[in-house]
């Protein structure tokens, strides 16, 4: 795989866009993977007495699908280093149906000598953001 | 209310968590992660890693198996019906790929609380056991090489009033 050469990167380049879809087998499948069983992300009941409007999607399955946008501009999985992000609104996952989250990838910084760039990731979903300050820092 | 007395509080190095190459491929599927190097021993090879790279975010599956300790101790007091997440970090020192054998030295950083709502920060620095058979030195001051930095914030809602 070719990986981006950084003298030819930007500030403000957008590096990718994707959209994505979660319903609820996504939710199980992450569930069982991931080892969170916590049942808000499989249980109406259990979420509405949470005070949620019912299930929702892991926030780690979230943040852990959108930075597929930066790994695969890269090139290299392990070129991620450094990958944060705040949880700023819960993603309902209907059933039926799928919750659809919407993820640009911008270049927020460079840094040539150090090789590394910052890609910022805005995610949303019906428009409105769902991840805060979602960063992955990117050597190249 | 999380119990403020736990802040400062670090868990000394836990059991070792095995890294299997069906566990990366199993979660790379559930974060939709198609790269081959998750999933193809030739292709990982074939970008210099030893064996399947992990995705970015697999640490958390290592981190939440150590925050456990914590989180699920009574003493601690946090209601995990009233959980959320706030935020989290990684940062890696180097990829995770499978065969290393990782284990976790868990810090709680800071329990803050305003109102009904405590934010509990914890932080997981996660190391590679050797794998070689050694003699353990005894003035070795770390468990062995650091891999990964994982920083999660929980807030926890109290009793609605």
């Amino acid at each position: 795989m070719t990986r981006p050469d950084i003298s030819t990167l930007s500030v403000g380049d957008v590096i990718g866009q994707r959209v994505v879809t979660f319903d609820r087998a996504d939710l199980v499948r992450y569930a069982g993977a991931s080892g969170d069983r916590n049942p808000i992300h499989w249980s109406d009941r259990v979420a509405r007495e949470a005070g949620l409007p019912g299930v929702i999607a892991h926030g780690m399955l979230t943040m852990g699908t959108v930075v597929n946008v930066v790994v695969d501009w890269a090139g290299d999985p392990g070129a991620v280093v450094d990958y944060q992000t705040r949880f700023t609104k819960p993603v309902e996952v209907p059933d039926p149906g799928a919750a659809t989250v919407e993820v640009t990838g911008t270049i927020g910084a460079l840094d040539v000598e150090a090789g590394t760039v910052r890609v910022d990731l805005a995610v949303t979903v019906d428009g409105a953001k769902v991840l805060g300050r979602a960063q992955a820092l990117v050597r190249l | 209310m999380a119990n403020a007395d736990f802040e400062g509080r670090v868990y000394p190095a836990d059991a070792p968590y095995s890294v299997g190459r069906e566990k990366i491929r199993e979660f790379a599927t559930a974060v939709g992660a198609t790269h081959p190097a998750h999933h193809d021993l030739v292709a990982a090879r074939g970008s210099g890693y030893p064996d399947l790279v992990a995705p970015p975010t697999f640490a958390v599956v290592v981190a939440q198996r150590s925050e456990a300790q914590y989180i699920q101790d009574p003493e601690a007091d946090i209601d995990f019906s009233r959980v959320v997440h706030a935020d989290e970090r990684f940062t890696h020192h180097r990829p995770i790929v499978a065969g290393d054998e990782l284990t976790t030295v868990l810090h709680v950083d800071r329990i803050v609380s305003r109102g009904v709502i405590s934010m509990v920060t914890t932080r997981c620095e996660i190391y590679a056991v050797p794998q070689q058979i050694e003699v353990p030195s005894p003035e070795a001051e770390s468990p062995g090489e650091h891999v990964a930095t994982v920083v999660s914030t929980l807030a926890i809602r109290g009793e609605d009033v």
